[in-house]
């Protein structure tokens, strides 16, 4: 064992000091060539805390805007789900799922209001950190469950590996929240009323899944320059700049600056996985509504672990008018028409310990991460006070 | 659960179809599932996403990253 963990961190953290710097100072300089404001989507809640964490906005010139969008699973994934899941623990089917998952808002006046309350009701839940954790905890006991899947490509694999291997537990079905990313994208650059974007920042570990090839069309179809980034500082500033020396020249095209992770096709074997066990429908997005052909759901062929067939769940059900908990934006957040600080219940009613809203619950949601940085929150609130001032000159 | 972590895997092994490691990072060890990686090595760092890996990290691409950020450096000076 010649190396430790601290190799590549060290290289990564050797590479940010070396060259944040001239990164920047050439961001500023193409932003000077720039005719208009530029919009630039980072798409993952992972990026939107890598900008927020290390003040990324406050270091490129105003006119680089830069959007929070729709990569958080948890922000999008329907409360009617939730409300399923709250009647089935209720009747004593255990649900397992992720950390996250359980204090995800039910329906508006939905009692009790998550997973976690109808636990504290006597509900049964359990909280696990992966779908073997689930498969091992199933295996010990002979009560039936549910486990509560939600994610994108990244998270799809996890299922698929182990369902294609035969290694579930008969006493164990899986409800599937599983919603692919491309087909939200396309949805943000098609839809009318939606944010003009000028650049988007891929997703880094959706792409190492299903290949950085997955978002030629971004730039071939809609002319939008598009980068696959990592999530280290330096990755972002990298994609940021080539966003704009691609804005600058007027070619829009597709780099993947993560090459250390993501190759051009992604990972075969995982994209088999996902392809072998999950069929694509048309799916519904919280708040959001329907996107074509984004939702992944078993197929016939392993329909014996599906939990919508075994329990006879309504996917979508009749009535969403109960998706958006009253004054949340939430599902205008993902979609980058508001900002959290535009919803009048951030941080009063709505907070990190006692989320209100679904973008506030997990740490990819944009809510929660502004939430978690006061000095950015600060920084905010004196740029619009400034803005306003200069309106009133 | 859409974070990714980079982990180094510790040691391999088998059971049944799955193949399966135990990772570490920042002094933590975990189980998780490899099936979906070819050749995996212990000392291969992956990306690990909700208990399974689903990318090898190849650190000779981010000697490459070196290249393009010196370009950019020499470009301004
Ligand atoms: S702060 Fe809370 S209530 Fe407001 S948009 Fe965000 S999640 Fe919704």
């Amino acid at each position: 064992m010649n190396r430790s963990t601290d190799t590549y961190r060290g290289l990564i953290d050797k590479i940010t000091k070396e060259y944040s710097k001239s990164l920047v100072a050439k961001i500023r300089k193409l932003a000077e060539q720039l005719k208009n404001v530029v919009k630039i989507m980072d798409f993952c809640g992972t990026h939107e805390w890598t900008i927020t964490h290390y003040g990324i906005r406050t270091l490129i010139p105003d006119e680089v805007e830069l959007i929070a969008g729709p990569g958080c699973p948890v922000c999008v994934t329907p409360a009617y789900y939730v409300d399923q899941l709250i009647s089935l623990s209720l009747e004593g089917i255990e649900v397992l799922t992720y950390g996250d998952a359980v204090r995800l808002p039910a329906s508006a006046g939905h009692t009790p209001r998550s997973l976690l309350e109808a636990k504290a009701g006597g509900g049964r839940v359990h909280i696990v950190y992966s779908f073997m954790d689930a498969v091992k905890y199933a295996k010990t006991r002979s009560n039936e469950m549910v486990f509560f899947a939600i994610g994108f490509e990244t998270t799809m694999p996890s299922v698929a590996s182990v369902i294609m291997k035969g290694k579930v537990p008969k006493n164990l079905s899986v409800l599937t929240a599983y919603r692919y990313t491309p087909p939200i994208v396309k949805h943000l650059l098609t839809e009318v009323g939606a944010v003009q974007l000028d650049g988007i920042i891929a997703p880094g570990h959706v792409s190492a899944v299903i290949g950085a090839s997955s978002w030629e069309f971004i730039p071939k179809e809609y002319g939008v320059p598009t980068v696959v980034a990592g999530f280290e500082a330096i990755d972002v500033l990298a994609a940021i700049e080539k966003i704009l020396e691609m804005k600058v020249r007027g070619k829009a095209g597709l780099i993947n600056e993560y090459s250390r992770v993501v190759q051009w096709d992604g990972n075969k074997l995982a994209k088999q996985a996902i392809f072998e066990v999950f069929e694509v429908r048309d799916a519904y997005w919280r708040g959001i509504g329907f996107v074509r052909e984004s939702g992944g759901f078993f197929k016939d062929k392993f329909k014996e672990h599906d939990a919508i067939r075994e329990y006879g769940l309504k996917d979508p059900p009749a009535d969403l008018s109960k998706e958006v908990v009253p004054g949340c934006k939430c599902h205008e957040v993902v979609l980058g028409l508001s900002k959290p600080t535009h919803c009048p219940l951030f941080m009063k009613v709505c907070r990190p310990d006692s989320p209100y809203g679904p973008c506030m619950v997990s740490v990819e949601g944009t809510c929660r991460i502004w939430a978690e940085h006061p000095e950015f929150l600060r920084l905010e609130e004196i740029k619009s006070v400034g803005a306003a001032l200069k309106d009133l000159e | 659960m859409c974070l990714g972590i980079p982990m180094r895997i510790a040691r391999v092994w088998s059971e049944g179809e799955l193949k399966l490691a135990e990772v570490e990072a920042g002094g933590v060890r975990t189980e998780v599932d490899v099936s979906l990686l070819e050749d995996i090595r212990v000392g291969d760092y992956v990306i690990v996403h909700a208990g399974i890996a689903i990318s090898k990290l190849d650190e000779s691409e981010a000697r490459e990253l070196i290249k393009l950020f010196n370009e950019i450096a020499s470009e301004l000076s």
